[in-house]
């Protein structure tokens, strides 16, 4: 249980250390998603379960696909096509494959394992964090809600389109 | 009972996760580069809170990283629609476009 621990931080740290040297944004964006599907194996090793689903749904899932949908509009144009070939070469996908291979090698190990790889961690259930989220920290869910609902003022604020001459677009 | 895993080798990924992305911060100058960054900051921190929660047995380290996780939704919902309206205004992403505080 700790060589999976151990890889799973060696395949973060790599692929978060080509996040930020990569040049193309879509090359780092999907190095970026290996990085969090990695920080879910461990959190899923370090018995956080429902974090580790937590992390793959919405961070992996719903926020990076609002950083592919925000690349593909700024890359309206006629070349686009061309890119989107270059972008389906098999070197760009190497990388990214190769690592996320690694980690969906530890997952089914850790899957098959049995219960005896559970043995010696403590495993913080959904159940308990359920109990603790609506007990003490209840004001936090409220708080979470005006949070999100000010975000969603926020973006559809800044989103609208603006005409050169500065009057705003109805809608 | 204790952790398989040291608590320091998770706190030292934290650490190893959070200045990479602080560097990648510092250094890029392509907007959407920063943006991703601070994801990798905030996702570090999370880890840090993950891992500490582990170690004490206790839920109150998820329930922290629950709510960085909704800040950072939020963070990025606001953060792309800046940048959507930043490339309208100067038709590129680099941050030295943006110095003059006059849009």
């Amino acid at each position: 249980m700790n060589a999976v621990f151990y890889i799973a931080a060696a395949v973060a740290a790599v692929s978060t250390i080509m996040v930020v040297s990569r040049s193309n944004a879509v090359y780092s964006l999907l190095y970026l998603i290996v990085s969090l599907l990695s920080v879910a194996l461990i959190f899923f090793v370090l018995g956080a379960p429902f974090i580790a689903a937590l992390e793959v749904i919405i961070y992996a899932g719903a926020i990076m696909v609002l950083f592919v949908f925000t690349i593909m509009m700024l890359n309206l144009g006629p070349q686009t096509a061309e890119q989107e070939r270059k972008w389906l070469s098999g070197r760009a996908w190497a990388g990214p494959s190769i690592l996320v291979a690694i980690l969906m090698a530890e997952m089914l190990y850790v899957l098959w394992g049995g219960d005896h790889q559970v043995e010696g961690r403590h495993i913080v259930e959904p159940k308990e964090v359920s109990v603790a989220l609506y007990g003490p920290y209840v004001m936090i869910v409220e708080l979470s809600s005006m949070l999100l609902l000010g975000g969603l003022v926020a973006a559809y604020h800044l989103g609208r389109r603006v005409h050169g001459d500065g009057k705003e677009q109805q809608p | 009972m204790m952790a398989t895993v040291p608590t320091e080798y998770g706190m030292v990924l934290a650490a190893v996760l959070f200045c990479t992305g602080l560097v990648g911060l510092l250094v890029r100058r392509n907007v959407l580069f920063m943006l991703m960054s601070t994801e990798i900051m905030l996702n570090a921190a999370g880890l840090a809170f993950v891992v500490a929660g582990s170690r004490w047995h206790e839920p109150d380290g998820q329930i922290m990283f629950m709510i960085i996780v909704t800040m950072a939704g939020a963070e990025v919902a606001v953060g792309l629609a800046l940048i959507m309206r930043f490339y309208h205004l100067f038709k590129t992403l680099d941050t030295d476009a943006a110095d003059t505080l006059k849009g």
